[in-house]
């Protein structure tokens, strides 16, 4: 085994491990900030796996607009935001997370099952594009998928506009459903400091 | 394409010469550049901290530091001493993971950006077709570290040194990558080698700040407000802030973010260099040079001068706009939070695609001087 396969090994073991592991914090942890900043290391570890898939520009733009942009809007959204409520309390816990443990279960096997399923039409190796793929995704994103780019770029024009209309009270100051004034102070409330737990 | 010196072809064929195999060759030779960029980041920082002292010193008439070796240039290393020795403090009610994980993140990033700069066609760690995006790509991360830092700290002025830090470098960001973007257009390519070759065909009067004024401009002032730099260094505001998102910090940890600023205004300033100014490029062709003192252009004695006078020429031009930024540090106001916020997306973001408009217009009409 040469050098380098060994590297490649090592390094997938490694991000795998660190995937599944941030994965689960993020859905595990109680603390909501700490799940944010796995996220993160999540998006990371991802951008790293398409670099051993010597996909550079993707593993760049995976880390521009996942970590960069989504990621930071995420955490920035939880400390402006900093309100700590009590939750009520869910009645039917147990039974609950049963069948929401069966559907994750049920949809996991049938991932493995198309994984082993489907024949994968694997390029050879020595034939992969490497540094040209930036070259290759600009000729492809202005033909033959063009259309879904477009489409893509309104649908995030729309979220943008929908964005600004809820968050320039002068416009919105009305309750669509309800007709009640909209609660325009929320976040000049008084609140606790993030960190310190109520004893 | 492959002329001066290319470093890593010797250093094989000499450890080949004492009988050791090419696999293991190249082992051995991959830590090295990486260690020699590492080692020219830190003695750059040392250069930078001294000189901001000094200039700082002059521009408030006082004399700065002296006693400390001549002139004062080892005061920058018994800075970076007193603050290694230093009891590393963790407030008690600050959460300690995220604490030590916050520097980290900040200065990490801005070290792997140092793998595309060029000194010279060869002399860069990695010719990464993705060149100057991988940077861009990088720096987003570090608002990350400053949130996370300026949360673990526990303390009002830290997290909100931290929210203004992320919204700072999100919003410059925009318009950062927007002016490269018209660099890149021009060059056809990623890669910062080829951004360099594409403006060395005529010495000083191919450089791009001359076909991109509108874009130079733009990526300075971004460039600034990304390293946190006065006029832009709101999320330290001594005077509101305490010191922003590093109030709590002390000892290695705040010689971390110490570092990491000053490396990342050395690679913007080179950077600047490289997109701008010809990078490794003297103000006179080579050719030229070759011609009047009658050598083939392949001779030894021209491929010497090439690779020093590009590690000089680079570095020369980097500190040049090193000391343009601690002058301006020096001499001008901060601006406040919503000036910055309207500079950024009221002005800069519309200049900048209108420049990436005109860019791709001039491309179209004179494709001889903006690159077919």
């Amino acid at each position: 085994m040469s050098i380098a396969v060994t590297t490649q090994i090592i390094c997938f073991s490694i991000l795998s491990l660190v995937i599944i592991v941030g994965a689960l914090g993020v859905i595990l942890l109680e603390n909501i900030v700490y799940s944010a900043f796995l996220l993160g290391g999540v998006f990371l570890s991802v951008a790293g796996l398409y670099l051993l898939l010597n996909a550079s520009f993707v593993a760049a733009a995976q880390v521009l607009v996942y970590v960069g942009a989504v990621n930071v809007l995420i955490i920035f959204a939880i400390m402006l935001v900093n309100k700590k409520e009590d939750l009520n309390p869910i009645d039917n816990l147990r039974s609950r997370r049963f069948i929401s443990t069966s559907i994750c279960l049920t949809l996991l096997s049938l991932l493995i099952r198309v994984d082993l399923s489907n024949i994968w039409g694997l390029s050879d190796p020595n034939k992969s594009i490497g540094e040209e793929s930036t070259i290759r995704i600009g000729e492809h994103l202005f033909s033959d998928y063009l259309l879904p780019f477009e489409v893509a770029s309104v649908l995030l024009l729309m979220a943008m506009i929908g964005a600004i209309v809820l968050a320039r009270r002068d416009v919105m100051n009305k309750d669509i459903s309800t007709g009640l004034p909209v609660d325009q102070e929320l976040i000049e409330k008084s609140s606790e400091p993030l960190l310190i737990k109520k004893n | 394409m492959n002329t001066g010196l290319d470093l890593e072809y010797s250093f094989n064929e000499i450890l080949k010469g004492f009988g050791i195999p090419s696999e293991l060759a190249h082992i051995i030779w991959l830590p090295l550049p990486m260690l020699l960029v590492l080692v020219a980041a830190v003695v750059g920082v040392l250069v930078t901290v001294w000189l901001e002292r000094k200039i700082s010193a002059a521009a408030q008439q006082r004399i700065g530091p002296e006693y400390a070796g001549a002139l004062g240039v080892l005061q920058p290393i018994a800075d970076g001493l007193k603050l290694l020795v230093k009891e590393d403090i963790i407030p008690a009610k600050a959460d300690s993971v995220l604490f030590t994980a916050g520097p980290i993140l900040v200065l990490v990033p801005v070290i792997l950006s140092w793998l595309i700069v060029p000194f010279g066609q060869n002399l860069l760690i990695s010719n990464v077709g993705i060149g100057i995006f991988l940077w861009i790509a990088l720096s987003s991360i570090q608002p990350i570290g400053l949130l996370m830092s300026g949360y673990a700290s526990n303390n009002k002025y830290s997290l909100l040194g931290g929210l203004r830090a992320a919204a700072q470098s999100i919003s410059y960001e925009i318009p950062l990558a927007l002016s490269v973007l018209a660099v890149v257009l021009m060059t056809n390519s990623l890669s910062t080698v080829d951004i360099v070759n594409q403006q060395s065909s005529a010495g000083i009067l191919s450089w791009n700040i001359w076909r991109q004024p509108v874009g130079f401009i733009i990526f300075w002032i971004c460039a600034l407000a990304e390293c946190e730099r006065l006029p832009f260094d709101l999320p330290e505001a001594e005077e509101e802030l305490v010191a922003g998102y590093q109030t709590e910090y002390a000892g290695m940890k705040f010689a971390l973010f110490y570092l990491g600023s000053y490396i990342n205004l050395i690679l913007s300033a080179l950077l600047v260099s490289i997109l701008y100014l010809g990078g490794w490029g003297f103000p006179i062709p080579v050719e030229i040079i070759a011609k009047v003192l009658n050598l083939p252009i392949n001779s030894s004695v021209i491929q010497l001068f090439t690779a020093s006078i590009g590690i000089i020429m680079t570095v020369l031009k980097a500190y040049l706009l090193v000391f343009l930024a601690i002058l301006l540090r020096w001499t001008t106001p901060r601006v406040r939070i919503d000036q910055l916020l309207d500079l950024g997306w009221k002005f800069l973001l519309p200049i900048s695609l209108a420049n990436l408009l005109l860019t791709a217009g001039l491309k179209l009409a004179f494709p001889q001087f903006f690159g077919g």
